[in-house]
């Protein structure tokens, strides 16, 4: 690569079928200003990097499980890798699903309880606000994004949600426009209203919710930005 | 060889896909209907060889990637 690569390079993957791949891209680069390249789903090695992003959409298809093949693929031994060293990983929506496909974060995501595609603005509360994605949130309300998904149904074993209340590793839950963690503001029905989950390190986020597409006002609502401002943050913060 | 192997969600999964068939059966009249589960089948044609090896072969591919063992099951027959 060019040798000029700075610190804060974000690599955004791009499956066949993702579909959010440059309104990540254009949240980090454009609306924050940091470095941002896309890497492609057939690589076996990342350029240096600071963070990947693995973005929303329908990677191949969701073709067996949503997720599945985008999770076998071969830049995921090299994503692998870079968690297992430390590095920050995001997965957004569909990206959420390669995390859990691959082993990076635990459970599995479902069918929505309604079964029905769901696209709608949903309020989140910020239940772990001190983690390297989350720092920046606010959290005087609970933040509004959109979701747009038919399989982000978070289940898990009983033992595993235990472990993740109790390790702090809830990043997001769904709630009212108060807070309230109600069944009606849990739309896709699921388990302890999971939105976004930490892994054990804390440097891998999946969330079904769409901080991308919530980054600036003239999209309605900018607090999605917080998310990827927190990752910057923590980047800098570690050189 | 020919293998038929069917994944379904475990049995402590909510499946409301099974659910909502059951009760479209129940609303054409079959009210005998008391429970659906949804799944998939794939049938798979292995080279010929030694049927032990195939059928661990097969568990194998079952585990890494027709099923996913958080939530599903999965079932191995030879039909042909």
């Amino acid at each position: 690569m060019s040798g000029r690569i700075t610190a804060a390079r974000i690599g955004v993957v791009v499956f066949p079928g993702s579909n959010c791949d440059h309104d990540a891209y254009h949240v980090v680069k454009h609306v924050l200003g940091s470095g941002a390249t896309f890497v492609w789903h057939k690589e076996t090695e990342l350029p240096p990097l600071a963070a990947v992003i693995l973005p929303g959409g329908f990677a191949y298809g969701d073709y067996l499980r949503a997720g599945a093949m985008a999770a076998r693929s071969p830049v995921m031994g090299a994503v692998r890798s870079f968690a297992a060293a430390g590095g920050p990983v995001l997965g957004i929506c569909n990206g959420f699903q390669v995390l859990v496909e691959s082993g990076l974060l635990p459970g599995a995501l479902l069918r929505n309880r309604g079964l029905k595609f769901i696209h709608q603005p949903v309020h989140l509360k910020v239940e772990n606000g001190t983690s390297r994605f989350t720092s920046r949130c606010r959290s005087d309300r609970p933040l509004r994004m959109p979701i747009s998904h038919a399989e982000g149904n978070y289940h898990a074993d009983e033992e595993t949600l235990n472990r993740l209340e109790g390790e702090g590793r809830v990043a997001f839950r769904y709630c009212d426009s108060r807070g309230r963690i109600t069944d009606e503001a849990n739309v896709n029905g699921s388990q302890r209203a999971i939105a976004g989950i930490l892994n054990e390190a804390g440097n891998v986020l999946g969330l079904m919710p769409h901080p991308d597409r919530a980054a600036e006002a003239e999209l309605g609502s900018d607090d999605g930005r917080a998310v990827f401002e927190s990752l910057l943050e923590s980047l800098e913060g570690r050189g | 060889m020919k293998a038929r192997v069917t994944v379904r969600l475990k049995s402590g999964v909510l499946d409301p896909q099974g659910l909502t068939i059951q009760k479209s059966l129940r609303s054409l009249g079959y009210e005998e209907v008391a429970a659906v589960r949804q799944g998939k089948v794939f049938e798979i044609e292995m080279a010929d060889g030694a049927e032990a090896v195939a059928r661990q072969r097969l568990d194998e591919m079952c585990r890494r990637l027709l099923a996913n063992p958080v939530v599903e099951e999965y079932q191995i027959e030879w039909v042909g």
